[in-house]
């Protein structure tokens, strides 16, 4: 046992020696490797985060939003609508939502506003997400000046920042007190933005959906489900887009690397018959390029797994943030929640570390099998 | 006493095509322990042919090869291999050290295989350096030493796994006459320290040497002098 562990290790300290004898060709190779590996792997971390960012966000959503539509857009919901939804078997919880966007042009950003009677806030207090809290550089007790509808200027008074587990959630978050909500954008109150009902029973959310519609015609109740379904979808065709885009890529390298791995030079070839002919056996010739294949491409899959780790956590994807996030969410930026998806990290791997070791592995097969006695002429 | 013994052994190359090549056409012999034997003949004589298949680098097309009591022309790759390795030292015409490998690294990479405790492998490969005279060149890369020294370091490589047969092919072809003659009293060495010593050549100073107990002259693939 211990004999065999040593001639394994005799066989990576070769392999290694060969790699540091041919470096630029590995090192070129191992660069190419890691740049694929770092952008698949940016792709799927990002997806699958923001995809978690999503489950995240809608975690404590009302099960059921209802929205008032009027010549197929959406408009802002009467108060009385509440009464007319009356008692609804399985609903714990109804009550009219105010929120909406608000473009500060100062920092050219979007804020998302809400009303909260949760917070007990005053007219002029707001809690407000770290993204604004960053863009605007307000902390605790400073003031934040917000245009009314009408043009007038109102300002508010930072009570507190949000925190949260997903910064998608509240980054660019700003609570209000509902009377100065109505104040800012002129809405009568009368009026919801949207009515909110929680239902504990998830086999009965459908039902009450049917039931909403026959007695608000005018309604469109949304269920969370939908909503966490269109996230998944919409995150995943942005995937498949970004891949798509990679494809190219992807396939040169694919190229590249059977060029590099499989294309035996004749110095490789005469190596190969020396280490025969002092007595190596084919087995073991192949394990040591078995082992030249598993290092370079362990190596770029560990460098570039973490360069993507980095790049989507701590840099927010910089490169792909674009094409992934869409406008809506571009400002203020925010940080995503780390997560890896064993599964995906699986994929990745099964996909890239092994098609490459075996394709290292074959040529040097058919060169093994011939007689050593090539090296003698 | 005998130790290889070669029966009505032929060798063709490109077998069945039009460009078929009898290499080897018949060739019974035999050859001792602790002698050195020089197969003599012009190039394309079969020389190295012969060598490789008795040194199990290749398997002769027909007849039969035996190794002490063991019929090894029949063994396949893999007890090929495991034979060459513990039996034979092979010294190449062209030396094939593999280049960018320190003198060290390249005496020891036969018996990477075996799994030796790196210390016991390490001074294995020491004491030969020591008994070349390489011991200052060791960390060297091989691309640095001259012709007489990739020589000797061919030698130690050979030696790495105390084999009891070294066959060396055309080892003098790429060395000056004083180098030849300093590499057939190291292979004297060897054969006072029991070694057999198979070589081929068709260098004057190999086989006109006072050490070669024997020589074998070949023509077109057959033996026409010498004959054991």
């Amino acid at each position: 046992m211990i004999a065999l562990l040593r001639k394994q290790r005799y066989f990576i300290d070769y392999t290694l020696g060969t790699m540091m004898r041919h470096k630029g060709k590995s090192l070129g190779l191992l660069t190419v490797y890691t740049i694929i590996i770092f952008m698949l792997a940016s792709v799927m971390l990002f997806s699958h985060a923001m995809r978690s960012e999503a489950v995240a966000l809608l975690a404590d959503s009302p099960e059921i939003v209802v929205q008032r539509i009027q010549a197929g857009r959406s408009v802002m919901v009467p108060a009385d609508y509440l009464q007319r939804i009356g008692k609804l078997r399985g609903v714990t919880e109804k009550r009219g939502r105010l929120w909406g966007y608000y473009y500060d042009p100062a920092v050219k950003a979007n804020y998302t506003v809400m009303a909260s009677e949760q917070d007990q806030l005053s007219i002029n207090d707001i809690v407000i997400g770290e993204g604004i809290a960053r863009t605007r550089g307000l902390s605790i007790g400073d003031y934040l000046t917000l245009r009314s509808h009408e043009g007038k200027a109102f300002s508010f008074r930072v009570l507190r920042l949000l925190e949260s587990e997903s910064e998608l959630i509240s980054s660019d978050l700003l609570l209000m007190n509902p009377e100065g909500y109505r104040r800012l954008f002129g809405i009568d109150e009368s009026l919801y933005t949207d009515l909110v009902l929680s239902v504990r029973n998830p086999r009965e959310i459908q039902k009450i959906a049917e039931k909403l519609t026959l007695l608000l015609p005018d309604s469109r109740p949304i269920l969370r489900t939908e909503i966490l379904r269109t996230y998944e979808s919409l995150f995943s065709w942005r995937q498949g887009v970004m891949l798509i885009l990679l494809l190219g890529s992807v396939l040169a390298f694919v190229i590249f690397a059977w060029d590099k791995a499989s294309g035996l030079s004749a110095e490789e070839r005469k190596e190969i018959g020396i280490l025969k002919a002092v007595g190596w056996e084919t087995s073991e010739v192949m394990r040591m390029k078995f082992w030249e294949g598993v290092i370079i491409s362990l190596m770029a899959f560990l460098i570039g797994y973490l360069a993507a780790y980095l790049h989507v956590f701590y840099t927010s994807a910089g490169l792909f943030e674009p094409v992934l996030k869409g406008w809506s969410v571009l400002y203020p930026s925010f940080q995503l929640t780390p997560s890896v998806d064993g599964l995906q990290l699986a994929t990745l791997f099964f996909f890239t570390v092994l098609p490459y070791t075996l394709a290292t592995i074959v040529p040097v097969w058919q060169t093994s099998i011939t007689d050593p006695d090539l090296v003698m002429r | 006493m005998m130790l290889i013994e070669l029966t009505d052994v032929r060798k063709a190359f490109n077998q069945g095509k039009p460009n078929e090549f009898w290499a080897i056409q018949g060739i019974t012999t035999q050859f001792e322990v602790n002698r050195i034997t020089c197969l003599k003949g012009a190039s394309g004589s079969g020389k190295t042919t012969l060598m490789s298949m008795i040194g199990c680098l290749s398997r002769p097309t027909s007849g039969r090869i035996r190794l002490q009591d063991r019929t090894i022309s029949s063994l396949p790759e893999r007890f090929l291999t495991q034979v060459r390795r513990h039996t034979f030292g092979f010294i190449f015409q062209r030396f094939n050290l593999i280049p960018g490998l320190s003198v060290v690294e390249n005496i020891m990479l036969p018996a990477y295989p075996l799994g030796l405790k790196a210390s016991c492998l390490r001074s294995r490969a020491d004491r030969l350096l020591e008994q070349f005279l390489l011991a200052d060149k060791a960390s060297n890369p091989v691309e640095w030493l001259s012709g007489g020294e990739a020589q000797r370091v061919a030698i130690c490589r050979a030696l790495i796994n105390d084999p009891q047969i070294l066959i060396a092919d055309e080892p003098t072809a790429n060395l000056d006459s004083r180098l030849s003659r300093e590499f057939m009293s190291l292979l004297d060495q060897l054969s006072k320290a029991g070694k057999t010593v198979l070589i081929s050549s068709h260098d004057p100073v190999v086989f006109d040497s006072p050490v070669v107990d024997r020589v074998v002259e070949l023509e077109d693939g057959l033996v026409v002098s010498g004959e054991g």
